[in-house]
């Protein structure tokens, strides 16, 4: 009971003092509005593409916006020294972690939308089935929020941070299946795509908004399982490593 | 805090590494419930790192550590209960405010919201920051800070309390406020572990002092026991304007039963175990074109003891301490 008041106040703060910043819910607007607008400029094929640009766009909107942000609440925090605090705190490292990376699934999760919102007022999303959809919208966050953390905890510095999280987040984008299927990268780039986490959650994104899965949803969803539960353990271990020298 | 007569701390065989650099190697002490140790070391001795192994923020290589009886080798997080941590820099939130930055901490042990807002409240009268408390962190002054540091290390009631330099680089009057603090948390039964460079600070506030040098106690004692050494020492010290160091050298060859020392400012410390005749010196001192502005008696205090023991000019200590806590601010 006592630690999860160390959670909820963390995670207050955290929503508080980065979150909820005028420049990140802009943020948080504004890059899913160009991602939308960018992929439905360039499709050229007018309203009735915007069911098939709307998994990726709201991946990358998340992908992009919960790694982003990791890099601030922690990596930041631990070069300024306030992140020590947490650590002397009586609180499992588990449940710590959990409390720094929440706000940004919930970010991650609240970014997803922000297309979906837009694509309601130009084309019919009646055929969603909502049932996969936001699971899979929360594993994706997640999962993107934990690569993230990987990232965080792998470096001193935020613009390393930044740096790092590009190299993982741009091949992600054209890898992953987000705006065109897997099978038309050269056949020596497909196994890459199949040990990146995006890649079973844009599976059950497509089959939610517009066609079939490529793979049992099943598969899909506990292989973004287990990503998640693998870059929580190895950040975690990272952190015990390098941080609790 | 039941301790069943184990002590409140006790390190044993600690060690720690950092690549080559040996930082702490084989420390034993024990401090006992209620009691105010002074761990006393010049730069990089190791104090920093000693008190980290005991809270939990690193991982010794070696020994065992246990508070309050609980062992924490393996589990550092056994017993951050009982402990408050006030680190060597402040490492509060700067875009909080000074009450937002005690409750987010009160929070952090568990309190509920009534429970730390009121000794949040608490705390600020008592460090005289009440009127800051609305002020965001990063806009407070150096001394404004440390006081909130330790605020916030204290808002649980921690029975052991952990300091790591808390008066290095603030105005006088926080430092005598914060040394106030310490002393009356003591006298309130708080167990104290008290890091400093600062040998009048851990006089006056210290029953015990362990001396730390190269990651090694080379001596544990009381400050009566420590100072017991002084008696019977009669130590002069000439201000005189030349090479002190040299001047040293010639003196203990012209003057044998004398122990002879350059200070800090470019004095001489003459010791010697029956009294000094000032008059000699000063005309030596004169034949060697030194200017000989003052000479004074010194009474011998604790600095005299670490110097003897650790071999380490206390003065130069000090001003290592300061510039590297000034280089650290900016």
């Amino acid at each position: 009971m006592k630690a999860w008041i160390a959670y909820w106040n963390i995670l207050a703060k955290d929503m508080r003092s980065y979150y909820l910043k005028p420049p990140n819910i802009s943020w948080g607007i504004v890059f899913p509005l160009a991602w939308t607008a960018m992929f439905f400029i360039r499709s050229g094929s007018g309203l009735d593409s915007i069911p098939a640009l709307l998994p990726g766009v709201m991946a990358v909107s998340v992908l992009f916006g919960t790694t982003s942000m990791l890099a601030v609440t922690v990596t930041f925090e631990k070069k300024g020294r306030s992140f020590e605090r947490l650590l002397l705190a009586p609180i499992p490292l588990e449940l710590l972690m959990l409390a720094k990376t929440t706000g940004a699934i919930l970010f991650g999760v609240a970014n997803a939308f922000v297309p979906v919102v837009m694509a309601a007022f130009l084309a019919d999303l009646s055929g969603i089935t909502w049932a996969t959809l936001i699971p899979v919208v929360v594993l994706i966050a997640v999962s993107s929020t934990f690569l993230g953390l990987f990232i965080a905890v792998s470096v001193s510095e935020v613009f390393e941070a930044q740096t790092f999280s590009n190299f993982f987040r741009f091949p992600m984008i054209f890898l992953c299946g987000l705006f065109f299927p897997i099978e038309q990268l050269p056949v020596w780039l497909q196994p890459l795509s199949y040990v990146l986490p995006l890649t079973y959650g844009a599976d059950v994104l497509h089959a939610s908004i517009h066609h079939p899965a490529h793979m049992p949803l099943a598969l899909d969803f506990g292989l973004l399982t287990l990503f998640c539960v693998a870059l929580f353990a190895v950040s975690l271990r990272n952190i015990r490593r390098r941080w609790i020298m | 805090m039941a301790t069943d007569g184990e002590a409140a701390i006790k390190a044993q065989d600690l060690a720690k590494r950092f690549g080559e650099v040996q930082a702490v190697a084989g420390v034993d002490f024990a401090v006992r419930e209620g009691e105010l140790l002074g761990f006393l070391g010049p730069n990089g001795a190791g104090k920093t790192t000693t008190i980290n192994m005991l809270t939990g923020l690193a991982r010794p290589d070696a020994g065992t550590i246990r508070i309050a009886g609980i062992d924490c080798s393996g589990n550092p997080k056994a017993a951050q209960h009982l402990m408050g941590v006030v680190p060597d820099e402040s490492n509060l939130y700067p875009e909080l405010t000074g009450f937002d930055n005690l409750c987010f901490c009160g929070s952090l042990y568990g309190m509920n919201k009534r429970d730390r807002e009121a000794r949040a409240r608490e705390l600020l009268d008592r460090f005289g920051l009440a009127d800051a408390a609305r002020r965001k962190f990063a806009g407070y002054s150096r001394g404004m800070k440390r006081k909130l540091t330790i605020a916030a290390g204290i808002i649980h009631r921690p029975p052991i309390l952990f300091l790591d330099e808390p008066t290095t680089g603030i105005d006088v009057a926080s430092a005598r406020q914060i040394r106030q603090l310490i002393a009356h948390l003591n006298v309130g039964g708080t167990t104290i572990f008290l890091t400093t460079h600062y040998i009048e600070e851990a006089e006056r506030l210290c029953r015990r002092i362990a001396f730390i040098v190269q990651g090694r106690i080379v001596r544990t004692d009381t400050v009566e026991n420590l100072m017991r050494q002084t008696e019977g020492r009669h130590v002069v010290e000439f201000a005189a304007a030349n090479d002190a160091a040299a001047l040293c050298k010639a003196m203990m060859t012209d003057f044998p039963n004398l122990r002879c020392q350059a200070v800090t400012g470019g004095g001489i410390r003459v010791e010697s175990s029956e009294p000094v005749r000032v008059g000699p010196l000063v005309r030596f001192l004169e034949d060697h074109d030194a200017e000989v502005s003052e000479a004074r008696k010194i009474h011998p205090s604790l600095e005299d003891v670490f110097v003897r023991v650790t071999g380490i000019e206390a003065g130069a200590m000090k001003q290592e301490k300061e510039k590297a806590k000034r280089g650290g601010d900016a």
